[in-house]
Order: structure tokens, then C-alpha cells, then sequence
């Protein structure tokens, strides 16, 4: 995710509010933030309110269901470009609004992702009719003066030297990820390739703005302290007057053809200052997996490498073990199959096979044996706690709703998803790993330290 | 998932009385949380705001001075490293029990530490805080810091060091400390160095907790669904075991030197640029008008001068700051960017331009109106959850800012005059330049 200004990024699976129930208690019963309303507005822009009535204070943010994964071939970057310049102004707020947000004492930002674009503020709830005012100007109305764009451009070209180039463990993702994701979109960075960054212009911009930025392709959420009613009569008086701006075209994207063997990417660099490696698998999304198994493997990366208690933690970390540090990690929130990966970094003097070995016969062990009971029952625990503790924060939670709604899911989908994790058995978690987790497919990556003066 | 970063707080030994509750109002006059102070049976005091909507409760506390100024001269990274052994085998639990027995009983706990403190973060659910509060008496009474996990965690911490010995922001704020303190513990990297960290054993570490960790200099803040009375027990299980008074060392007050240029070469493709020297003392009365002032030049992230000119204006950097801190021993203004490595001169003459500026003329009168309305309506969005609420109210604790401070805070910016700014604007900017490190490709 890159965003416009440097943001945490702190997206948990999901969350459920309501009863003070612990994990052990029938999560069946449980339904994440269920005061949550929602409504469409006559121009088919989708509106959710979560009421959290703890501070005079909404969040308010517009998710538009377009990413980098929808740019127009060779314009890596438009979507993210297209984010920094919507604070640059309209024909009516010439100069943007964020001196007004400023002044109300609120804060803003926004990010852009591979299926999504979002912007949002926080600020004290009375001025909520404002900020809607102002963000449904922006959806219809921008406006760019050229020399602003340049400027913008070579804020996002240092913005890309931070993340990317400065960062040798960056430079390697990339090509990781261009490697495993290779024929989708999701291969090209969000932020851009930097010849493709460098060439884009104002036109490119609005070409992404015209054909994505409009209300039946955008969703409106406001978590905070106000009431459905209210949120409905101000989004009526602000976004309600709009009209559609757009031809919609279904989001067709294209796939990864599937490989038979494993391919491995090494990138050397003498400012590495620790090596370490990763392995990526394709695998199902929430949006595009059959029932249960987006869950199960959400379940699996927990008992994989989620904290000390995992496999991968104990065959490789502990007792001195091959690694200092481990981890797996499902991205599952995505509209196209998506990202199964694990990492480690090995301690000092142990070569990369060997760690590589010791996580392929962790993994076949699970593909092999399955899981225990225990392991099953502590990783569901894990996840539903997590979410019980999400809920405290009204931000995450209007995160959590935008991020399942422009990447395919339902507001029902987020609701019900403690229950279905509590239904995940031992034997669809084995599957998943078996199905998905070959040490013989997907992209192994090397991050390694380069000796100066001569390759390794 | 992504558990939330513990904040670090910041500030001087803080001795409130108790039994008061101070009500919080908002702009809107409905809204109000409550601030109950807590003594328990056994004396130890915490501030508690109960709210029933999530079935959670979050505890933040900390031991004022136990941060890594009090790590051996010669070993610094201690502090840092029993942050990360506590919860590594207590009591009857080996490491990995210990760990399972958390996660089974759903309580989040952590631990970190800054210069100044150490801190402890938990979060529980609702219907089993005891749980949380048990496996946190074991942490902190009878941790074993065994031999595997004292390497196991030194090991990490030294993957992270050469990462950030390899990453020219996390150098230059290095060498920023470094120049600014040479003779003091605020010079020495807090996280220790490879070599420290591997010299670091289960002796240091208890001698460490056994002279830092104690009542008097602990703080407590829990928020969320609990009442004082459920909590009042809870509070002498978790702490009860600690003793009576901590045996620190003295750390020196000491003023960042100044006017230094300290230039480190990386081939990257950016340079890295940290500034820094005095600010003012917390309790100083013009620490809110220099903390107004520094809003205005580079604190606020969207509209500030440095903003407006380094990025906005000439687009050289994606990122630029400034800030006030005031750490308990030393106050300081700093801030730094990243910028384009052939345009890194011009990104610290316009920066030192912008410094020199604000010194003279201070802002204008319109600045101040617009500084003051930010921070002055942005202040409730700190209160936007339990989890924010006890970060904020542990800081105001270590601060010594009182009970009543989240009430007042608002008055003490609105009173703030155009010539309170200007003021601060010269003690804090006009008394020399301050020491900038750069640290980027040769010839940059």
C-alpha cells in the first residue's frame, strides 16, 4: 500500500463488536459491528455507518473500487499519482481543502492499494456535512493546473526512492512479486515502474480519474459518533446531488497461468545489512476461493508462522534453530488470487538451503500430517481475539469494511467472518496446505548481502 | 494482526493524589469520560476510565526512568532487550507455554522501552481481565531469562541493528544523537550495538528489573470495561510483588550541543537529513507556545512551512518534519526529510533559511489562528478509542501534567499570544544553529 503520506497500515482481518463474549464462546452467535447500516444512494454510491458513540468524532472516507490493478497498460503508477493529485483543488476549492481540514482540526490522508483508492478524515462530528461536501466536489469536479502536476510528480518520484530504492529488501520485492504475479496487474507496483512513473502526466491522471472516480463505483463509510439518519440526510444534500460520470466495465483482469516448478529471484546489494529469503505461493482469495477456504488458509498462516507459538517459530527459531526470525502471511483481502508467503531470516553462518529445507518439511508436515486439535483451536482463538480487540478503534473498523466492500465481499461477509472461522476443521486446513503450499511451485526470493568489489 | 506500536511517552516523575474524578468535556457538550484515580488495597494507584461499549480492557503502564539511560556504560541495549524477554518463559511457564498460554487466554501483552521509561501495554477481554493480570505478575516477578531465549532475542535485535546500520535515516539519527550527547547515556544507541548485545546476559538483566522496576516509579492507566472495584484487586496481583522504591541512576541534565555539521557517506539514492538542538523543558512556560510555534514551522503534517516550502513548493521531498520533545533529561527541537541526493544543499539551506525565519519574525498572526484551531479541535481525536485514551492519559502521567490536564490542555493553546510564539520562537530557534547530519552519496 503507498500512500500519500506515511501511514501505518493496519488492516486486521476483521472484527465483531457486540456480546462480551470470549472466543471460547459460540462464535455462530457473534456478528462483527452489528448496529452497522447501510444504504444506496439513487446514484448508486453505497453508503455504511458504524455508530461509535464514545467521542464527538467521525471518520469519513470515500473507497473507490479502482487500484493500480486497473491502470491502462504501461501507466504503472496512474492510480497512486491520481491519489497525490486530488488534494491539488477543483474549479470551486482551487487550492484543495486541506488547509479547511486543518482549520476544522482535522486530519486526513489517503492510500492507494492494488483493488482499491481511498481517502478519509477524521474530525469532530459536527463538521461531517463539510467534509462530504468537499469529497463529493472532488469526485466530480477536479481540476489541475500543469506545473502542479510536474511538482506532484517529483514528490512521487522521492517517495519512490524512499520506499523503494533506498530500501535493498524493497528492491527485491519487487521483482518477487513481479515474478509471482507474472500477467496480472497485481506483478506491477503500486507505486510504479520508474519510467512509467516518470511519463505520466496530467492526461494520464484524469484517464484514470474519468473512467474510475464516480458515485455507483465508490463506497462511503463513517464510523463514529452519529446515527444512519443523519449520515443519510447529510450524504443526500452532498453526494446525492451527483451523477453518474461513468460507463462502468466489469473488473477483468488478467490471471497468473499456472507454473509447474518453482522459480527463484536473488537480488545482491552491498547495503544489505542482514540476508534473508521468502516464499510466495499463488493462492485463493476471499473473493475468489470456494467456501471455507479463504478461511482455512487465514487459520493455516496463523498455525504456520503466526508469533511464537507456530511451526515454523519452533523448527526454526527455537532451541537455535537455522533462523532468528520467521513468519507466514495470507493476503487475502484481494479481488484476484493472491499472496501466500513465508519468511525467514537465517542466523548468522546458516546458509539459505538449509533454512529453505527446514521450512519445506515444516510445511510438508502439515500437508502431510495435518495439524493438531490444539494448534486448531489456539489459532482460531487468536484470529477472533484479534478481532474483538480491532473493534475498539473506529478507524480500523471503517478500514475493514471498506477494504472486504471494493475487494468483492459483502457487509454480510465481514459480519459473519468469526463464524466461519470458528468452522474451519483440522482437515481443510491440511488441504489448503497441500493444495497450495508445494515446495516445488511458486517464487523463492534472496535478499543477499553483496561482498564489495565482486559478485556473489 | 498488526498489533498497534506502543507510543513512547515522555516526562518527569509524576505524584498524583487520589480519589478525584475529573470530567473530560468535549466540544459537544454530551460527550464526557471520566477520570476516576484508583488506589488499591495494597496502595498502588492507577486512573481508570470505564466504557462498556467494546468488551475490552486495555492497560498501559510504566517505570519512569527505567529507559535505556540507565543501561551500564558499557552495555547499552539492556533496557531494549529485557523489553523483549519478559514474556519469554515466568513462573511455572517455559517460553513456549508461556506464549500458548497467552494466546489461549487471549490477553495481548508487550513491552518496550525508550530513553526515558519502560513500558507495558496489555490488552484483555472483558470477561477474564484476572487472566491477563496473573501472566502479568509472573512476567514481571519471576521471569527466567534463560539461556535459549536470551539468544534467540539477541539474535533478532541484532538483525534489526545491521538493518538500521544500512538504512541512512536510522544512520543519521544515530549520529545525530551521538553528536549531540558524547558524554551522556542519551548518546548511546538505545538498542545497543552488535557487540553490546552480545555481551548482555541473564545477570544484567536481573540487575537491571531489580534496580528499575518498582512502586514509586510506576504509573498505571487502565480504560475499557472494568469498574474500579473489579479493578482495585487486580491492580495489587499485577504490581503487588515489585518493591517499594526503584534505585536508579543519576542521569545528568544535559543541553544537545549545537552547531555541528556531520556528514557520513552511503551510496543510496537519497540523502538522509537530520537536524536538531534545544527545545524547551516541559514545565518551562513557554514550552506550549514553542510547542504552537514548532506546529507552525514543520509539526503539522499537511500545512507547515517546511511543507509548504520543501515539498509543496519545490517538490524535493515526499516527507519533511520538525518537533519539540522533552525528554526527561534533555529538551530538544529537531526534525529531518530525505530528499534527492543533487539537491541535498538546497533542501538544508532552505531548512536553515525557514529556522532563521521563524526565529526573527515568528509567525504571522494568521498562522497562529490556524495552529490554534488545529490543535485545539484535533485534540478528541486522541480519545478515539481505549487503546488511544490510556496512551494519552500515561503520557500526561509521566509528564506531571495532572489529572486535569486533558480539560485544560485546550485553554493553554487558545491562551497563546502572537507574541508568547515570537518569544519562543527566539529561545528555541535564535540562540545558534542547530547540529545537521547528512547522510547520502558522496559529493551530495
Amino acid at each position: 500500500m503507498t500512500a500519500r503520506f506515511a501511514l501505518v497500515a493496519a488492516l486486521g482481518a476483521s472484527l465483531l463488536a457486540a456480546p462480551a463474549a470470549s472466543a471460547d464462546t459460540s462464535l455462530a452467535d457473534l456478528r462483527i459491528a452489528p448496529d452497522t447500516a447501510s444504504f444506496t444512494l439513487d446514484n448508486g454510491l453505497q453508503v455504511v455507518v458504524i455508530p461509535d458513540h464514545r467521542a464527538p468524532v467521525v471518520t469519513h472516507m470515500v473507497w473507490y473500487k479502482a487500484g493500480a490493478a486497473d491502470e491502462a497498460a504501461g501507466e504503472s503508477g496512474a492510480a497512486h499519482f491520481l491519489e497525490h493529485l486530488m488534494f491539488k483543488g477543483t474549479d470551486k476549492h482551487p487550492d484543495g481543502f486541506s488547509d479547511t481540514v486543518t482549520a476544522l482540526g482535522g486530519q486526513e490522508n489517503a492510500f492507494t492499494s492494488q483493488d482499491y483508492t481511498a481517502y478519509f478524515q477524521q474530525i469532530a462530528k459536527e463538521h461531517l456535512g463539510q467534509m462530504m461536501e468537499l469529497e463529493a466536489d472532488r469526485m466530480a469536479n477536479l481540476a489541475l493546473e500543469p506545473e502542479e502536476v510536474a511538482r506532484e510528480l517529483d514528490v512521487v518520484l522521492e517517495e519512490r526512492r524512499m520506499r523503494v530504492d533506498n530500501d535493498p529488501s524493497s528492491i527485491l520485492g519487487e521483482a518477487f512479486s513481479a515474478t509471482l504475479h507474472v500477467n496480472s496487474p497485481y506483478g506491477d507496483p503500486v507505486i510504479g515502474w520508474p519510467d512509467e512513473v516518470n511519463a505520466l502526466n496530467r492526461a494520464s491522471a484524469f484517464a484514470f480519474y474519468d473512467r474510475f472516480y464516480t458515485p455507483e463505483n465508490a463506497v462511503l463509510i463513517v464510523a463514529g459518533d452519529v446515527t444512519p439518519d443523519e449520515v443519510r440526510a447529510l450524504a443526500e444534500a452532498t453526494y446525492g446531488k451527483l451523477e453518474s460520470r461513468v460507463d462502468l466495465k466489469p473488473r477483468v483482469r488478467s490471471q497468473v497461468p499456472e507454473f509447474g516448478s518453482l522459480r527463484t529471484v536473488r537480488y545482491a546489494d552491498e547495503r544489505v545489512g542482514q540476508p534473508s529469503l521468502r516464499h510466495g505461493w499463488i493462492v485463493p482469495s476471499y473473493a475468489t476461493a470456494e467456501p471455507g477456504e479463504a478461511e482455512a488458509l487465514d487459520v493455516l498462516a496463523q498455525i504456520l508462522g503466526g508469533g511464537s507459538t507456530s511451526r515454523l517459530y519452533d523448527r526454526l527459531v527455537r532451541d537455535g534453530g537455522p533462523a532468528s526470525s520467521v513468519g507466514a502471511w495470507y493476503q487475502g483481502n484481494a479481488l484476484d488470487p493472491d499472496t501466500f508467503l513465508v519468511y525467514a531470516i537465517p542466523r548468522d553462518g546458516v546458509d539459505f538451503d538449509v533454512v529453505q529445507s527446514a521450512i519445506n518439511a515444516a510445511v510438508a508436515e502439515i500437508a502431510e500430517s495435518g495439524v493438531t486439535n490444539e494448534e486448531l483451536q489456539r489459532a482460531k482463538r487468536s484470529l477472533v481475539a484479534e478481532a474483538l480487540f480491532a473493534q475498539d478503534s473506529q478507524q480500523r473498523l471503517a478500514r475493514i469494511f471498506g477494504l472486504a466492500l471494493t475487494t468483492g465481499g459483502s457487509i454480510e461477509d465481514v459480519q459473519t467472518w468469526p463464524a466461519r472461522i470458528g468452522e474451519v476443521t483440522a482437515e481443510q486446513v491440511q488441504a489448503a496446505a497441500r493444495a497450495y503450499l508445494s515446495p516445488t511451485t511458486g517464487v523463492t526470493g534472496y535478499l543477499e548481502k553483496k561482498a564489495t568489489g565482486k559478485d556473489s | 494482526m498488526f498489533a498497534m506500536l506502543a507510543r513512547s511517552a515522555r516526562g518527569s516523575l509524576a505524584a498524583i493524589g487520589f480519589t478525584t474524578a475529573a470530567v473530560v468535556l468535549w466540544a459537544t457538550p454530551s460527550q464526557a469520560i471520566t477520570i476516576e484515580t484508583v488506589t488499591s488495597p495494597g496502595g498502588v494507584e492507577a486512573w481508570l476510565v470505564e466504557d462498556d461499549t467494546v468488551p475490552v480492557v486495555m492497560m498501559n503502564f510504566a517505570f519512569q526512568g527505567a529507559g535505556s539511560s540507565q543501561d551500564p556504560a558499557d552495555k547499552p541495549g539492556v533496557a531494549n532487550l529485557l523489553s523483549t524477554l519478559l514474556d519469554e518463559g515466568a513462573g511455572e511457564y517455559d517460553s513456549e507455554a508461556f506464549q500458548a498460554v497467552l494466546q489461549d487466554r487471549s490477553v495481548r501483552m508487550s513491552f518496550s522501552a525508550d530513553r526515558d521509561s519502560f513500558y507495558g501495554r496489555m490488552k484483555m477481554l472483558a470477561d477474564n481481565p484476572q487472566d491477563g493480570i496473573e501472566l502479568l505478575r509472573t512476567a514481571l516477578d519471576d521471569p527466567h531469562f534463560a539461556d535459549e531465549a536470551i539468544g534467540r532475542m539477541s539474535a533478532q535485535i541484532i538483525s534489526g541493528i545491521r538493518r538500521d546500520l544500512r538504512d541512512p535515516n536510522q544512520v543519521a539519527a544515530r549520529a545525530w544523537s551521538a553528536s549531540a550527547y558524547p558524554d551522556h547515556p542519551y548518546g548511546r544507541p538505545s538498542d545497543g550495538t552488535e557487540e553490546t548485545v552480545a555481551m548482555i546476559g541473564k545477570p544484567d538483566l536481573e540487575a537491571f528489573k531489580a534496580r528499575t522496576f518498582a512502586r514509586d516509579n510506576l504509573h498505571v492507566v487502565v480504560v475499557g470495561a472494568i469498574d474500579a472495584e473489579t479493578l482495585e484487586p487486580l491492580l495489587d496481583e499485577a504490581f503487588g510483588g515489585l518493591p517499594e522504591t526503584a534505585d536508579l541512576v543519576t542521569v545528568p541534565n544535559v543541553e544537545p550541543i549545537t552547531g555541528e555539521i556531520v556528514t557520513e557517506t552511503m551510496d543510496v539514492p537519497q540523502t538522509a537529513i537530520r537536524f536538531g538542538g534545544p527545545g524547551l523543558e516541559r514545565d518551562d512556560p513557554d514550552f506550549i507556545p514553542a510547542y504552537v510555534m514548532n506546529y507552525i514551522l514543520g509539526g503539522g503534517s499537511f500545512s507547515s512551512r517546511l511543507f509548504d516550502e520543501i515539498r509543496e513548493k519545490r517538490g524535493l521531498a515526499y516527507s519533511v518534519y520538525s518537533y519539540i520533545v522533552p525528554l526527561d533529561h534533555s529538551a530538544i527541537f529537531g526534525g529531518g526529510t530525505a530528499t534527492r541526493a543533487d539537491r541535498a544543499d538546497e533542501t538544508v539551506r532552505i531548512i536553515r533559511e525557514e529556522i532563521a525565519q521563524m526565529a526573527a519574525e515568528g509567525p504571522t498572526e494568521a498562522e497562529l489562528e490556524e495552529a490554534k484551531a488545529y490543535l485545539t479541535g484535533a485534540y478528541p481525536l486522541r480519545f478515539d478509542s481505549s487503546a488511544s485514551i490510556a496512551s494519552q492519559l500515561l503520557s500526561i502521567q509521566l509528564e506531571d501534567l495532572g489529572v486535569d490536564y486533558v480539560d485544560e490542555r485546550n485553554d493553554l493553546i487558545e491562551a497563546v499570544t502572537l507574541e508568547d510564539v515570537k518569544r519562543a520562537a527566539d529561545r528555541v530557534l535564535g540562540q545558534g544553529e542547530p547540529t545537521f547530519v547528512t547522510v547520502g552519496p558522496s559529493g551530495s
